[in-house]
């Protein structure tokens, strides 16, 4: 098994250590206030120019890689959207064969994949599933804005509980549409990859340097890894731009969004979210910070801060596994 | 598991390595193993999976070195082949039947990508119901989305359509995918006698795979497939249709080539061959294995002094247009077997006669035309078959009626 880190792991200690090079720079269209622009730029940061990235359909391939401008200085290719997971093993596989066959220069090149939420928590996720299966270096990085953000805002498997969206709008007979839970992507990908050594969630934004340090971490420890990102959406949220940086934070200290990761097969919490932890602010006043909530009534706001609480009290692994404990057999 | 045994005589040439009995899958692996292929990805389906079978076996072996990727569905295959070609490695991947219908996103991209990597397809009927049997509608589903299409007809032309079809789609003139599609059981598992060519030879005719200033590296950090709008497309598929255009040349000049490299056994136009043509009246032309029945058929025939003969068609895309309008308008009247459907098309009858009937519009003298949906689902299309065809193929250079041409054979009514 090849577990050769892509990079040096050396910690960001504090905002003015990022790295200053930029290799996303302009040449795009995202929204103000996008925070998945900001988790890109991060990424490619860290990772540095000996990378190749492949970008799923989405939202943040359809605004920032127009035709006859790119702000990629990487190598850059699409990939469809249920994809993410074979593109980067197609990469992983081809510079693996070249290096080794000698027909092209042996030297660490990462491989990367962006994804968002619908790709790759949704219908790419078997493909992902089996990349982390493999033995290639890779990252594939989901961005979860928590819904289709490039098709006017459709539901996906990871929109929270009771968000208003194109798919799912409040009506007369059912105030609330979107009546499934969240998605535990990375806590699925985790339990059934015995194999793959780092999985992550992440904000770009919150706390300062950790999700940069996430993805260091992920490419220096080598073998696929996987890393989801929590990335407030203004458009798809409905608030004000300037408010995203405090919705990451906001989402995370709630409990809705844990933080963690987990390093061969440890979980470790990057904001703990747990009682017996930092404590947690009312639910409430994250959801009420965002239009897409509008709709919700008091009894919406209980049912998910039980859920909430259920998820970090009760779980046997809070916040990420959904085992309520381990019952006695009964022969 | 059946592997290849029979060794036979080395050739003294030195072009070829020595001969043994393959089945088409284990041929197909051959060439496989002989373009130096980079990255293979497999995901299983029958009939085409033995050629996955027998490279993971020549893997294991240490006969040959690929990266093996075992996927998690076709969709994923052929998106793994598509991105190990953009990194310019040379890659491969294949499927049958509704597994090539499910990977058909990553199909479609990888022609409008432009990326040149070489499909099996081991045709099967299309589901429901689940059926293993050849029928051609699969590999013909991706004949309108830039992708060059050939059939072969056995093991041997099998393993060196591998060699020809990837000099051909990496042409910097060309850069399209190839799809190789060959029979599902009447060809990926029949055994022949098969000349295996040696490793010099082969690496002699097909140069290293080249995406040059198109390859996904750190040293050429370009942005591939960035997302248009409206104002771009049509530019772009003009381009995939020059390329299939300057396909042709690309074509009879590897075929050229091989007979040099091979010695010469591949006869012009390449893109089709004739049996027993010369001063033949009528032919059945066909793809694939349908040869064999319709060539014995005819030897018969001609035994009682009918003149008739077969076109064996092996190009489908590009297709040959302007050789086979000539070739074909000489006769009084073809036969076309089809080993596809058309539902609701124009006649009613197969994919093959349309494009045939189209290609034949502009002929001076144009022939009559039968069409014979036969062999559907892997049935049997047999010598008494073949001539029964010849012999209603006859009667409608007779009456040349534009009504009721299309027969369906073997059909139980």
């Amino acid at each position: 098994m090849s577990t050769a880190p892509t990079i040096d792991y050396e910690k960001i200690k504090g905002v003015h250590k990022i790295p200053l090079e930029e290799l996303y720079t302009s040449g795009h269209r995202t929204c103000q206030g996008c925070e998945s622009a900001t988790t890109m730029r991060g990424f490619i940061k860290v990772a540095g120019s000996r990378t190749v990235v492949t970008g799923a359909t989405g939202c943040m391939y359809v605004a920032n890689t127009s035709y006859l401008t790119t702000p990629w200085i990487v190598p850059w290719m699409h990939t469809q959207l249920g994809a993410g997971g074979s593109s980067a093993v197609g990469m992983a596989a081809g510079l693996r064969a070249l290096k080794r066959k000698g027909k092209i220069k042996d030297e660490k090149i990462n491989v990367i994949n962006f994804s968002g939420d619908l790709g790759a928590g949704d219908m790419g996720i078997g493909g992902i599933s089996a990349a982390l299966q493999s033995d290639y270096d890779l990252l594939i990085i989901m961005y979860d804005n928590e819904s289709a953000a490039n098709t006017d805002i459709q539901a996906t498997g990871l929109t929270t509980y009771g968000a208003q969206t194109t798919f799912t709008p409040p009506g007369t007979k059912h105030p609330i549409m979107q009546r499934r839970w969240k998605k535990n992507v990375a806590g699925m990908l985790a339990v059934g990859h015995p194999t793959c050594r780092y999985v992550a969630t992440a904000c770009a934004t919150f706390p300062p340097t950790d999700y940069l340090n996430k993805v260091r971490k992920a490419l220096s420890i080598g073998g696929p890894t996987f890393i989801h990102t929590y990335d407030p959406c203004p458009k798809g949220w409905d608030y004000h731009p300037r408010y995203s940086n405090e919705l990451g934070e906001f989402g995370i200290k709630s409990g809705l969004y844990p933080l963690y990761e987990i390093v061969e097969g440890n979980v470790i919490y990057t904001w703990d979210a747990r009682k017996t932890g930092k404590g947690r602010i009312p639910v409430k006043d994250f959801l009420t910070k965002q239009g897409r909530f509008d709709h919700l009534k008091e009894e919406h706001f209980t049912h998910i801060q039980k859920m909430v609480d259920e998820m970090w009290d009760e779980w046997e692994i809070p916040g990420v596994a959904p085992i309520k404990g381990i019952l006695k057999a009964r022969i | 598991m059946s592997v290849a045994v029979a060794q036979a005589k080395s050739d003294q040439s030195g072009v070829y390595e020595r001969e043994d009995l393959l089945n088409g899958c284990q041929a197909v692996a051959q060439g496989v193993r002989l373009a130096d292929v980079d990255v293979i990805a497999a995901y299983p389906i029958r009939p085409y999976t033995e050629v996955m079978d027998a490279l993971s076996k020549l893997i294991a072996d240490g006969q040959f070195d690929a990266e093996y990727i075992i996927a998690d569905s076709e969709h994923s295959q052929f998106e793994i082949v598509k991105h190990a070609s953009s990194v310019n490695a040379r890659a491969f991947g294949g499927s049958s039947g509704t597994g090539w219908m499910y990977g058909m996103e990553a199909l479609v991209v990888t022609a409008t990508d432009r990326l040149p990597p070489l499909f099996v397809v081991g045709n099967r009927a299309l589901d429901d119901p689940g059926a293993f049997g050849v029928e051609h509608n699969d590999a013909m589903a991706v004949r309108d989305m830039g992708w060059l299409l050939c059939w072969v007809t056995t093991p041997q032309e099998a393993l060196e359509h591998v060699l020809i079809g990837y000099r051909i789609a990496e042409d910097k003139k060309v850069r399209m995918p190839m799809g190789l599609a060959m029979d599902g059981a009447f060809l990926t598992h029949s055994q022949h006698m098969v000349k295996i060519p040696s490793v010099a030879a082969a690496k002699q005719f097909l140069p290293q795979y080249d995406l040059a200033e198109r390859r996904l590296h750190p040293d050429n950090p370009i942005s591939v497939a960035p997302q248009i709008n409206e104002d771009w497309v049509m530019e772009l598929r003009r381009q995939n249709w020059e390329a299939a255009k300057r396909a042709r040349g690309v074509i009879k000049d590897a075929y050229k080539e091989f007979n040099n490299v091979f010695g010469s056994r591949y006869t012009e136009p390449y893109y089709f061959e004739e049996f027993m043509t010369d001063d033949a009246e009528t032919v059945l032309i066909g793809v694939g294995t349908v040869a064999a029945p319709a060539r014995t058929a005819v030897k018969r025939l001609r035994e009682k002094g009918q003149k008739v003969g077969y076109v064996n068609l092996r190009w489908f895309r590009p297709f040959p247009t302007v050789e086979l309008r000539d070739c074909l308008s000489r006769f009084k009247a073809v036969g076309v077997v089809d080993r596809d459907f058309a539902h609701g098309s124009p006649d009613n009858g197969g994919i093959l006669m349309h494009e045939i009937r189209s290609c034949l519009y502009p002929a001076k003298q144009r022939p009559a035309i039968a069409n014979f949906m036969g062999g559907l689902g892997g049935r049997d299309l047999s010598i008494a078959d073949a001539q029964k065809m010849y012999d209603i193929t006859q009667q409608a250079a007779k009456k040349d009626s534009m009504d009721g041409f299309v027969t369906w054979i073997g059909l139980r009514e």
